[in-house]
C-alpha cells in the first residue's frame, strides 16, 4: 500500500507512576488488578492502604509500563470504574518523590556478617532483627537503591526479601 | 420493591429460584411491576436489552442465585459491549452461608465484575434501597451498562429503613457538557473541510431521540455526508439522501471509500470498533479526524485522534450548532460538491446487488420484500448474529432511533428473539420482527414458549439456509472451502415447532411465496416463525477481508481481488 500513512506513533516503552484514589470497598482493588489482567497491561508494582479514615479512601500507587498511548488507556480506564475518585500520572504531572520499604534477612557467621553490617550501613539499613547467624535489615529508598543493596547481600547469605513496593507523591504543596 | 417502583420500572424479566423466595412473594403481593417469566435467564437479560434500547430505559432483571446468575453473563456482557443500561438483581445465600460453598452459591460479584460497568453485594439491609437506586444512576448515566446488585436471601428478608430515590447522592458523576473550547476548534475544522464525513455511532442513540434529532440538523445544515455503524442505525434518516448507510466490514462501498478518502471525520458516539476500521494502519491516512464521546477510555484507543470533545452527544451537538450559527460559518460549497459527485460515483457502483433468481430465494430479496411490505408499519427489527444480520443492516433503512436491537459488540448468537420478546412487551400495539437464521434461533428457541404465555406476537422470519452462514463464508473465502462443522445436518420442522410451542408456523420455498407467507405472518396476532428457506450458497457482500482497508473492498462473488493471493494466511489469524 504505497499510499497509507502510518498512524500508530510513540511506540516507545515508558514507565509510570500512577496514583489512584478509591472508595476503600470490597473488592475495589480486584477492579483495579482485574482490569490490568483483562486488558493485558502490565504492573510491575501496585501498593495500596487507606490513607483517610473519615472518608473511607484508599490510595493505590501503581507503577506500570507500556506505550504512550496505552498508558494513556490505563489512566482512561481507571478512571471509568465507579469507586475511582482520581488518576494522577505523577510521571508526567510534575516532579514527585518516590520510596520503598524492603525487609532483607542475611544468614551467615564471620566476615561475611561483619561486611554485610557496614553495608547495612552505608545504605542506612536499620537492623530490625539479630541472631547468632542473621540479620534483618530494614531498607528504605527509591527502587534502585533497594535493588543495590539486594544485590550486594546476594553473596553475603541473603536468604529472603519482603518489599513493599513503590509509594509516591508529588513534590510541593498540592495534593491528590 | 418500593426502590425498583420508585426508579420508574414497570417491567421485570425473571426466573424465580430459592434464593429470591422472599422477592417474588413481595411481588405476588402486588400489581405495579409486571413479570416476564422467561424460559432462561440468558434470554431474561436480552430481553431486558430489547426493552431498554427501544424504550430510552433502564431494563430490569431478577434472577436466583447460583446457575440462575451465571446464566446471565452473557446477557451482562452483551450489554456492557453494546452499552445497554440495565440492572440485574441476583439472589445470593444468606451472608453467614457466603464462601461456604452452599447450595446454588457463587461468587457472582466476582464473576460479574469485568462483564458488569459495576457491581454491589449489599450485606445491610438499611443500605438495600440506597444501592438499588444508585445501580440505576450508575447504569443509565454517563456511557450506559449493566449494573448487578447481589441480594442474599438473609438481607431482603430483615426489615430496614427506605431511602428514597431523592435522598442518595451519588458520587459518580460523568462529565456531559463537552469543552467549549474544543468545540469551537471543531467548528473551525469543520469549516475549512473539503471531503468531509460524519461517522455516527451507537451512542448518539443512547444519548437519546433529542442527540438524533441535532444530528439529522447539524448533517443537514452542513449537507455532509453520513454513515452510521451497526450500532448507530436509525440515528439519522436511512433513506435521506445524506445518508451512505453502514460502514465496516460488510458495510457500503461508498460509505467505505468516502471514509477512506475524507480529509475531515467527525465521530460522534462510535468507537472506532476494528469491524469499522479494517487495517488501523491503512484507517482513512488522509484526514483529521474530531472524536465526540461521553467515555474518555474510547479516545485515542485504537485511532489517535486530531480532536477530543468528551461529553454527551446532545449537549456537544448543541453547542456545535450554536457556535456555527453564532459565528455564520459557511461550508466550502464549491469543494462539497466535488466531493458528492465523487461519492455518486461510488454509489453508483451499486454494491448491494445481487444476482436474484426466480427459482430459489435470494436471503437479498427475501429481506427488500420483508421491508418493502413492513415499512408503513415502523416495525421494530431485533436480529440474531451472522450473514442475515449484516443483510438486515444493508436492506433495511431505519428512519428512527430505537427501533434496531442487534448484538453489535458481543456478536451474541441467540439474543435477537429474546431481545424482540423485550421490545414486544416495551410496545404491545406495535409490529416486532426478529430478522434470524435457522442456527442462531435455536440458541434460545425455548423463548417462544415465554411469547405465547405472555401474548406476545413477535415475529421470527429465518432465513434458513441450513449453514451457520457466515461461518460458512469464512471457511469459503479463507479457508480453503473445507467447510468444518458449520453445516447442521438436522433442523427441526421450524412450522411443527412453532405448532408445538403454540404458535403459528409458516415457510417459504419459492421466491413466489415470499410475499405470501410475509402478508400471511402479518396478519396473524399471535406469535409467528416464518421458515423462509434461502439459498445456502449466497455469501455476504460486499466485504473488507480481514486485515484489509477500506478501500479493499471485495464488492462481489466475481471480484477479482477475492482471488489475490497472500492475503489468506493474515486472514485466518484475524477474527
Amino acid at each position: 500500500m504505497g499510499d497509507t500513512k502510518v498512524t500508530h506513533i510513540a511506540d516507545a516503552i515508558e514507565r509510570h507512576t500512577i496514583a489512584v484514589l478509591v472508595d476503600n470497598e470490597a473488592g475495589v482493588l480486584a477492579r483495579v488488578i482485574g482490569l490490568f489482567s483483562g486488558r493485558g497491561y502490565n504492573i510491575e508494582s501496585l501498593t495500596v492502604a487507606e490513607v483517610d479514615n473519615r472518608e473511607q479512601l484508599s490510595r493505590i500507587t501503581i507503577v506500570t509500563t507500556g506505550t504512550k498511548m496505552i498508558v494513556e488507556q490505563i489512566k482512561n480506564q481507571l478512571r471509568r470504574l465507579v469507586p475511582v475518585h482520581k488518576v494522577s500520572d505523577l510521571t508526567i504531572e510534575g516532579a514527585h518523590v518516590s520510596r520503598e520499604l524492603a525487609l532483607v534477612k542475611v544468614a551467615g557467621i564471620g566476615e561475611k556478617r561483619v561486611e554485610a553490617l557496614r553495608i547495612a550501613d552505608i545504605f542506612r539499613a536499620n537492623v530490625i532483627d539479630a541472631t547468632n547467624e542473621s540479620f534483618v535489615f530494614e531498607v528504605v529508598g527509591a527502587t534502585d537503591k533497594v535493588d543495590a543493596f539486594i544485590k550486594l547481600m546476594e553473596p553475603l547469605g541473603l536468604v529472603d526479601v519482603s518489599r513493599t513496593g513503590v509509594v509516591a507523591i508529588a513534590r510541593g504543596p498540592s495534593a491528590l | 420493591m418500593k426502590a425498583l417502583v420508585d426508579q420508574g420500572v414497570e417491567v421485570i424479566f425473571g426466573y424465580p429460584g430459592g434464593a429470591v423466595l422472599p422477592i417474588y412473594d413481595e411481588l405476588f403481593k402486588q400489581n405495579r411491576l409486571r413479570h416476564i417469566l422467561v424460559r432462561h435467564e440468558q434470554a431474561a437479560v436480552h430481553a431486558a436489552e430489547g426493552y431498554a434500547r427501544s424504550t430510552g430505559k433502564v431494563g430490569c432483571v431478577l434472577v436466583t442465585s447460583g446457575p440462575g446468575a451465571t446464566n446471565t453473563i452473557t446477557g451482562l456482557t452483551d450489554a456492557l459491549m453494546d452499552s445497554i443500561p440495565l440492572v440485574c438483581i441476583t439472589g445470593q445465600v444468606p451472608t453467614s452461608l457466603i464462601g461456604n460453598d452452599a447450595f446454588q452459591e457463587a461468587d457472582i460479584t466476582g464473576i460479574t465484575r469485568p462483564c458488569t460497568k459495576h457491581n454491589y453485594l449489599v450485606k445491610d439491609v438499611n443500605n438495600l434501597a440506597r444501592t438499588i437506586h444508585e445501580a440505576f444512576h450508575v447504569a443509565r448515566s454517563g456511557r450506559p451498562g449493566p449494573v448487578l446488585v447481589d441480594l442474599p436471601k438473609d438481607v431482603v428478608q430483615s426489615k430496614g429503613e427506605y431511602q428514597g430515590p431523592s435522598r442518595v447522592k451519588s458520587k459518580y458523576k460523568p462529565q456531559v457538557k463537552g469543552d467549549l473550547k474544543a468545540i469551537e476548534k471543531a467548528v473551525e475544522m469543520i469549516a475549512q473541510a473539503k471531503r468531509p464525513i460524519v461517522y455516527v455511532g451507537g451512542g448518539v442513540i443512547n444519548s437519546g431521540t433529542a442527540a438524533c434529532q441535532l444530528l439529522t440538523q447539524f448533517v443537514r445544515m452542513t449537507g455532509f455526508p453520513c454513515t452510521q455503524t451497526l450500532m448507530g442505525l436509525g440515528a439519522f434518516p436511512g433513506s435521506d439522501p445524506l445518508s451512505l448507510g453502514m460502514l465496516g466490514m460488510h458495510g457500503t462501498y461508498e460509505a467505505n471509500l468516502a471514509m477512506h478518502g475524507c480529509d475531515l471525520m467527525i465521530n460522534i458516539g462510535a468507537r472506532f470498533d476494528d469491524r469499522v476500521t479494517g487495517r488501523v494502519n491503512a484507517f482513512s491516512p488522509f484526514s483529521k479526524k474530531i472524536h465526540i464521546d461521553i467515555d474518555p477510555s474510547s479516545i485515542n484507543k485504537n485511532i489517535l485522534v486530531d480532536l477530543s470533545v468528551v461529553g454527551d452527544a446532545a449537549h456537544i451537538l448543541e453547542d456545535l450548532i450554536k457556535v456555527w450559527k453564532a459565528r455564520q460559518v459557511r461550508v466550502d460549497d464549491k469543494a462539497l460538491k466535488a466531493w458528492w459527485s465523487e461519492i455518486e460515483g461510488w454509489r453508483s457502483r451499486n454494491c448491494l446487488h445481487y444476482e436474484n433468481s426466480n427459482k430459489i430465494i435470494k436471503p437479498q430479496y427475501a429481506l427488500q420484500r420483508l421491508y418493502e411490505l413492513t415499512k408503513h408499519k415502523n416495525p421494530y427489527i431485533t436480529t440474531e448474529v451472522g450473514q442475515h444480520q449484516m443483510w438486515a443492516a444493508q436492506h433495511f433503512k431505519f428512519e428512527q432511533p430505537n427501533h434496531w436491537m442487534t448484538s453489535g459488540g458481543l456478536g451474541t448468537m441467540g439474543y435477537g428473539l429474546p431481545a424482540a420478546m423485550g421490545v414486544q412487551v416495551a410496545h404491545p400495539d406495535s409490529l416486532v420482527i426478529d430478522i434470524s437464521g435457522e442456527s442462531s434461533v435455536q440458541m434460545n428457541i425455548q423463548e417462544m414458549a415465554t411469547l405465547c404465555q405472555h401474548r406476545l406476537p413477535v415475529k421470527v422470519f429465518i432465513l434458513n439456509n441450513q449453514y451457520m452462514g457466515m461461518v460458512r463464508q469464512w471457511q469459503e473465502l479463507i479457508h480453503g472451502g473445507r467447510y468444518s462443522e458449520s453445516h447442521m445436518h438436522t433442523h427441526p420442522d421450524f412450522v411443527k415447532l412453532a405448532d408445538a410451542f403454540g404458535a403459528v408456523g409458516l415457510r417459504a420455498e419459492t421466491p413466489g411465496q415470499v410475499d405470501d407467507v410475509i402478508k400471511e405472518m402479518l396478519a396473524v396476532d399471535r406469535p409467528v416463525i416464518v421458515d423462509c428457506r434461502t439459498d445456502a450458497s449466497e455469501n455476504c457482500f460486499p466485504m473488507i477481508m480481514p486485515g484489509m482497508a477500506h478501500n479493499e473492498m471485495v464488492l462481489g462473488p466475481e471480484d477479482r481481488s477475492l482471488d489475490k493471493p497472500g492475503s489468506e494466511q493474515d486472514g485466518m489469524v484475524l477474527v
